[in-house]
């Protein structure tokens, strides 16, 4: 096994924003039992080390490539480009502005205790988030518009802090 | 991590919440958004007659740092020319709120919002 190389490699997945979930899973789970600490009981303490090298690389990549949003990221880093989630503050004005109500809507909603509301919005963001993530896998996988690609990832980024602020208020009403 | 003083003052008591009429005159209206923390936020200044900021509002949905820093800059850009505000710097806002590295891009989102105001403002009056 080689270090250096990248997450879809250590998994023998093809380098796409699209992929076989349960052949992330099985690959995981190969190269975990592979280098699992019991098969090195008896071995050297370098080879222990890089035993332990390896589970981490493993944990990471996988942790990587199972979610779709990190996974765009790091695809977007692969073919180096920057995603600029720190820097780049000028989004449309109408995707913040439209960002702003959903998040209004999600503070009135949890303020007023209206669980019903949160649920449809809830409803309402998955549909959105799926059509989005349908598009960056064409932008990827179809045409490789990496600048496009990182636009799509930087609107997602808000999009997934809305799921969870959604999800948040959600709990807070269970408690 | 724990909030300097001066954010927890800015995050219990913000400056300046809220926004102007549509009406009102003089009003440039900025919108940036921070996509690693996923914060938004608007601030608007109101430009007199003599090309001074007046008074300022803000609406943000971020963290305590993000709410401060927009709290802070509405405060310091009362009282200032639009090309005076445009002078502030997000490392003056980092400073004085003792942001720490990872919340930097909080102060980042702050100039920012005031400079798209600016350009807002410049661009409905024809500067």
């Amino acid at each position: 096994m080689d270090l250096t190389a990248d997450y879809f490699s250590l998994f023998q997945l093809p380098r796409s924003f699209k992929i076989d979930m349960t052949e992330l899973d099985a690959r995981y789970r190969n190269v975990q039992a592979e280098v699992h600490p019991d098969r090195f009981a008896a071995a050297s303490e370098a080879e222990k080390r890089l035993s332990m090298q390896w589970a981490t690389q493993a944990n990471e990549a996988y942790r990587t490539l199972k979610k779709p949003l990190e996974r765009a990221k790091y695809l977007l880093h692969l073919a180096g480009h920057d995603v600029q989630a720190d820097k780049n503050t000028a989004m449309p004005a109408e995707f913040l502005m439209e960002q702003m109500e959903w998040r209004e809507a999600v503070a009135d909603a949890r303020a007023g205790g209206d669980h019903h509301e949160l649920e449809q919005l809830l409803e309402r963001l998955n549909t959105d988030l799926a059509a989005h993530y349908g598009e960056l896998a064409a932008l990827i996988d179809d045409v490789a518009d990496w600048p496009k690609a990182a636009e799509a990832v930087r609107r997602l980024m808000f999009m997934e802090r809305l799921l969870s602020e959604i999800e948040d208020a959600l709990v807070a009403l269970e408690e | 991590m724990s909030y300097s003083e001066k954010v927890i003052d800015h995050y219990e008591n913000p400056r300046n919440v809220g926004a102007f009429g549509k009406e009102e005159e003089g009003v440039g209206t900025g919108m940036v958004g921070a996509p690693a923390c996923g914060d938004v936020m608007k601030l608007q200044i109101k430009v007199n007659k003599d090309g001074i900021i007046e008074d300022a509002k803000f609406k943000t949905y971020g963290c305590g740092s993000a709410i401060a820093s927009s709290s802070l800059v509405t405060e310091w850009v009362k009282g200032k020319s639009v090309d005076q505000a445009l002078a502030i710097k997000n490392a003056d806002i980092a400073e004085e709120l003792a942001l720490p590295p990872v919340k930097i891009h909080c102060s980042i989102l702050a100039e920012d919002a005031i400079k798209a105001a600016v350009a807002d403002y410049k661009k409905k009056h024809g500067e």
